[in-house]
């Protein structure tokens, strides 16, 4: 029973990071994603406030699923994710009044997140709240991973540092965390504009399709399936 | 006959949806005005220290004794600034003196937009400093503006108008001052915002305090 429940949560995490990932696979909530991810502290803190914003709403959805009719489930999953957004949101601007300077419209813009409502929608209304909430985390995870590695390798190629002003995030700790490349490193303006998002996040897939096939081609082979023509008989 | 037997089944449906969806939205509002509640002082007060440390770095603390954020004016003027954007005046005063008024002003003509500058202009009309606090400029070329990218918001320390006028500009146009490599539009467009500026509070110093 525990065994099978654990097999299912890895499951659960092995689509929502990797087979069924938003951001790279079902290229969902693009506009937050490429519009902040110059840096890394930007992307690390838009994928936390999304993560928190799925994993409050999909718990909730699910907590609720039995006692929404059809008709009316995506205005009040909207509701919820709206409620849960506008209260990160203000969380954000209280106690990390700089970082949500920076990031600013994008915060309230986490609703209009398809893979939120699409979270909601296709699982969190039909399964159980340890699964939803799994399934949430993951998903989370996943994206945030995905605005994690872009903004960082944005900010290294187009601006040489890593983990520059991660104090708007982790205060003072954070002030000496940047990374800065040698000096002989010439930065590519390209990078952090706009076109440098698109071009990593293009790499990104690609990459990710690239070991998709050579996995599928490896397993094709280790089945080694010999193929025989069977004799054609001529009556 | 049992009540509900009397309304349509439809309907029945619809008036129980309508009653859901609202009972979820009160729900949800009041949440909100919970968590408003709660954070609208940390709100206030991040946004107050927030301006507390723009303050400090045009004017040093220890000029001034009143909370300038709390002491400010209201202006637009199309005329002057050439924006019809209002225009944020605070007061710095010590002991009911005035000292030195903190101007958030808007250089409407950047590269990709407004530039937002922060400038303190002591009583005898010089620059105490000048800051960029919000802009849009191109990270890597305009955006030396900055602080934290390059020095040379500071080269505006200290100085004034004078009968100079025609040296507030930058070198490329016959002035004094650098423009960037690659970027000639920003620095214009900040210098021009400051010398308005000064022009501004030279005509009216002494209303800008009442």
């Amino acid at each position: 029973m525990i065994k099978q429940r654990l097999q299912d949560y890895q499951q659960i995490a092995k689509q929502g990071l990797w087979t069924n990932n938003q951001a790279i696979v079902a290229l969902l909530g693009l506009c937050p994603l490429l519009a902040v991810t110059n840096n890394t502290v930007n992307g690390l803190s838009l994928g936390l406030a999304t993560m928190a914003v799925v994993i409050i709403s999909s718990v909730l959805v699910s907590l609720i699923r039995d006692h929404v009719p059809d008709d009316i489930r995506i205005p009040v999953f909207v509701a919820i994710i709206a409620s849960a957004v506008t209260i990160i949101d203000l969380l954000m601007d209280a106690y990390l009044h700089t970082l949500h300077g920076i990031l600013g419209i994008f915060i309230p813009l986490i609703v209009t997140n398809c893979a939120i409502l699409g979270r909601a929608e296709a699982y969190a209304s039909k399964n159980s709240i340890d699964k939803s909430f799994i399934d949430a985390f993951f998903v989370g995870t996943g994206f945030a991973l995905v605005l994690i590695l872009l903004g960082a390798s944005r900010e290294i190629i187009g601006n040489g540092t890593l983990f520059d002003q991660m104090h708007l995030l982790f205060g003072e700790f954070g002030k000496n965390m940047t990374l800065y490349m040698p000096e002989s490193f010439q930065p590519a303006l390209l990078a952090i504009l706009p076109p440098g998002a698109f071009i990593g996040l293009g790499l990104m897939v690609a990459i990710k399709n690239a070991m998709d096939i050579k996995k599928q081609n490896k397993k094709i082979n280790n089945l080694n399936i010999k193929i025989t023509t069977a004799p054609v008989t001529n009556k | 006959m049992k009540f509900t037997n009397k309304i349509p089944l439809l309907l029945q449906k619809m008036l129980k949806s309508a009653f859901l969806l609202t009972v979820f939205v009160i729900v949800g509002i009041i949440l909100l005005l919970i968590t408003k509640h709660i954070t609208s002082p940390a709100i206030k007060q991040a946004h107050l220290k927030t301006m507390k440390i723009a303050f400090n770095q045009v004017l040093p603390a220890k000029k001034y004794d009143n909370i300038p954020f709390k002491d400010k004016k209201i202006i637009t003027d199309m005329a002057s600034f050439k924006t019809n954007l209002p225009i944020t005046i605070y007061r710095a005063r010590k002991n009911n003196k005035p000292v030195a008024l903190i101007i958030e002003t808007i250089a409407p003509d950047g590269y990709s937009g407004n530039i937002k500058i922060m400038i303190a202009i002591k009583m005898d009309n010089s620059i105490s400093g000048v800051r960029v606090i919000q802009h849009k400029e191109t990270p890597g070329l305009g955006d030396k503006i900055e602080i934290n990218k390059n020095h040379w918001i500071t080269k505006f320390n200290g100085l004034k108008l004078n009968n100079n006028l025609s040296q507030w500009k930058v070198k490329k146009d016959g002035g004094q001052f650098d423009q960037f490599t690659g970027a000639t539009i920003t620095p214009r467009a900040v210098v021009k915002a400051i010398k308005n500026t000064l022009i501004y509070v030279q005509k009216h110093q002494k209303e800008l305090y009442d």
